[in-house]
């Protein structure tokens, strides 16, 4: 088990060190100035080059950006915020993104597991009907969509809620983002917990249990529910990802600051900040790739079939 | 022994076992398609939005970029058809409602105009040709890259597999999202960009895909059959193993399908998608988005397009998935 840990780790950490040099180099090689131009003399350019060190070869420059990014520097914005240090202002994004992110993650997972459980104790009945229903509806219309109607019928026609997002009151201008965001993730798993629960109640064993005289809440929670729940960890990552880092519409939309929204300013404006590019692209895969390391780790000790697999060697 | 003791079993009357006779394998899959509901449901809908993509922009004898006005007579100046709700006037007049009393009273817009004056029934169709075409020609590359490339390692195996694979690792742990960011640096918005972000991340699970259907067929006996009969490399992947793994590939097309739409579009309402005047569902439900005060109805044409286009191709994706692959309670 230790060796496939640490295996998965440096995997993943070579990975990541791979993408955030491709990212650099790839910022780097971009055609342009970072000065303007107009008002310098070549050779005043070219001391400033030397300066910044933009002339060393990409691999120290490479080393020097990796050393400041580790202590949480990632240097300033070219054009957005007036070239503000990267770091307070992605710090406050994060710390939004994630509020709104968590919630909704918290809110999908608990709503959806309760939905798929109902839908599949109920087979073909109006709970699981209605389970699928929702669950077509959740994966078919973008968070977005949501979002807008939500807006428009509970901050545009009636004032009950706030119209943006406004950090003073947390609490109350989260629920519609949070909402939206959540709809996708509940529908998910809804549709996976049923469908897994399903698969485990028609099983031989579940079926012995049944024979032997289980029934009822103790059968459900201590042999299906046990089983049909370890895949669902696997589903749950991409939507944790997606939710922490690709809220972005949403947060546009609702006025949000957070890291879509950053992300979003960066590419979609006049100038395109390389900076921000490149520190979001980096904060964006270290997540994704943390995210996957922990759900691939959490997965082998839930299921022993995994670590077993992994001991044999690589398969 | 005479001829009567011989008859010819043609006369005779023979039961076949219909239950468990021998089906050609698509013909199987065919019926299982359409056996279920839902599949069929997915396959109409999907027609369906491919026929008004078609032809809706040609029925309405609008175009996408055309701006209604007429010229009012006595002043002489020109009237813009601007945020006009859906109208339809034979319909009105049958409900016995009056007449539309404003200067294009006489005209249908069925899906009303939006802030400009164009008419949104058209460019609604129109949004989801762009879409549907990006979506098909994305699909199709990738199907092709993803293909060579899951084949080529799942079938020399070894070191080759080994490189290949940690190249795919290091690819799928690029988020979309950054990926999309670094080519905004490099290339100009608009639907190349849209195109080159699809193609660089759809292949993935293709490759996927091909490469484990080919670690499986590669030890069947046909293949060493093949092989000994001198097929070369090229051949048995291409001419051997290829044909066999169309249906999961397919499968994942319908799958890939919905995915690439709904990129386009979340790209498009980002604003680094489709450029104006042109429009995709996408750029629609943006600009349905920023007139959402004043021209409501303006959002919903391309919300229900975009929803039923994901529905359909779902349907058909999950249909496939069963018909391909049988449960033995569904045979």
């Amino acid at each position: 088990m230790q060796k496939y840990i640490f295996k998965r780790v440096i995997t993943a950490l070579i990975t990541l060190l791979v993408i955030t040099f491709l990212l650099f180099w790839l910022v780097r090689i971009m055609p342009g100035n970072p000065f303007p131009s107009e008002r310098m003399t070549d050779e005043a350019i070219a001391a400033k080059r030397a300066e910044m060190g933009l002339d060393d070869p990409i691999l120290t420059q490479f080393v020097r950006y990796m050393k400041k990014v580790l202590k949480g520097d990632f240097g300033k914005g070219t054009s957005l915020f007036n070239g503000a240090p990267i770091h307070t202002v992605l710090n406050k994004a994060i710390a939004n993104s994630f509020k709104i992110g968590g919630i909704a993650i918290l809110l999908g997972t608990f709503v959806g597991l309760v939905l798929g459980i109902i839908a599949a104790l109920n087979r073909d009945r109006f709970w699981d009907v209605f389970c699928s229903v929702f669950s077509i509806l959740g994966v078919c219309v973008p968070s977005y969509v949501f979002l807008i109607f939500l807006q428009y019928t509970f901050a545009y026609k009636t004032t009950l809620l706030p119209y943006f997002f406004d950090s003073s009151q947390f609490l109350k201008s989260s629920i519609i983002p949070s909402l939206s965001l959540s709809l996708f993730t509940m529908s998910t798993i809804a549709r996976f917990t049923r469908n897994e629960m399903i698969e485990v109640m028609d099983s031989d064993y579940v079926l012995l249990a049944e024979a032997k005289g289980m029934y009822g809440y103790k059968l459900i929670t201590r042999h299906v529910l046990r089983n049909a729940l370890i895949p669902i960890v696997t589903v749950l990552a991409p939507l944790i990802v997606d939710l922490l880092t690709g809220a972005l519409v949403v947060e546009k939309i609702y006025g949000i600051q957070g890291i879509g929204k950053l992300m979003v300013d960066a590419i979609s404006g006049e100038g395109i900040d390389y900076n921000y590019v490149l520190a979001l692209g980096i904060l964006y895969s270290s997540l994704y790739i943390g995210i996957m390391l922990v759900v691939d780790l959490l997965y082998g000790v839930l299921d022993p079939r995994i670590r077993i697999s992994a001991k044999g060697g690589d398969q | 022994m005479t001829d009567q003791d011989f008859v010819l079993l043609k006369d005779r009357n023979i039961e076949t076992d219909t239950n468990y006779a021998s089906m050609p394998y698509w013909r199987g899959v065919f019926k299982r398609f359409f056996a279920k509901k839902r599949s069929v449901v997915g396959l109409v809908i999907v027609a369906a939005i491919l026929v008004l993509a078609l032809l809706g922009p040609v029925l309405s004898g609008y175009t996408y970029r055309e701006i209604t006005s007429v010229v009012d007579e006595e002043t002489g100046k020109e009237v813009v058809a601007r945020g006009i709700s859906p109208r339809i006037p034979w319909l009105h007049k049958l409900l016995g409602k009056e007449d539309y009393t404003d200067r294009f009273a006489d005209k249908t817009f069925l899906f009303g105009t939006d802030d400009l004056g164009r008419d949104l029934w058209t460019r609604t169709w129109y949004g989801a040709r762009v879409s549907l075409l990006i979506a098909f020609v994305t699909i199709i590359i990738d199907v092709i890259i993803g293909m060579t490339f899951g084949l080529t390692s799942g079938y020399f195996g070894g070191a080759v597999d080994g490189t290949m694979q940690r190249f795919v690792e290091v690819a799928n742990s690029v988020p979309r999202l950054v990926i999309v960011s670094v080519l905004a640096i490099f290339m100009p918005k608009g639907i190349g960009l849209v195109i080159v972000a699809l193609l660089l991340t759809e292949w993935i699970g293709m490759s996927k895909i091909a490469r484990a259907e080919m670690l499986k067929i590669k030890e069947l006996e046909y293949i060493f059959a093949s092989r000994t009969l001198g097929a070369g490399n090229f051949g048995i992947i291409f001419n051997d193993v290829l044909p066999n793994t169309v249906g999961p590939i397919i499968t994942q097309v319908m799958f890939s399908i919905p995915t690439a739409i709904f990129t386009e579009a979340f790209l498009s309402f980002v604003g680094v998608g489709i450029m104006l005047p042109q429009c995709s569902v996408g750029s629609l439900i943006e600009d349905g988005f920023n007139n959402i005060t004043t021209l409501p109805y303006q959002i919903v044409p391309p919300i229900i397009v975009l929803a039923l286009l994901m529905l359909g191709f779902n349907f058909i994706g999950d249909g496939l998935r069963e018909a391909l692959a049988p449960k033995l309670e569904d045979m």
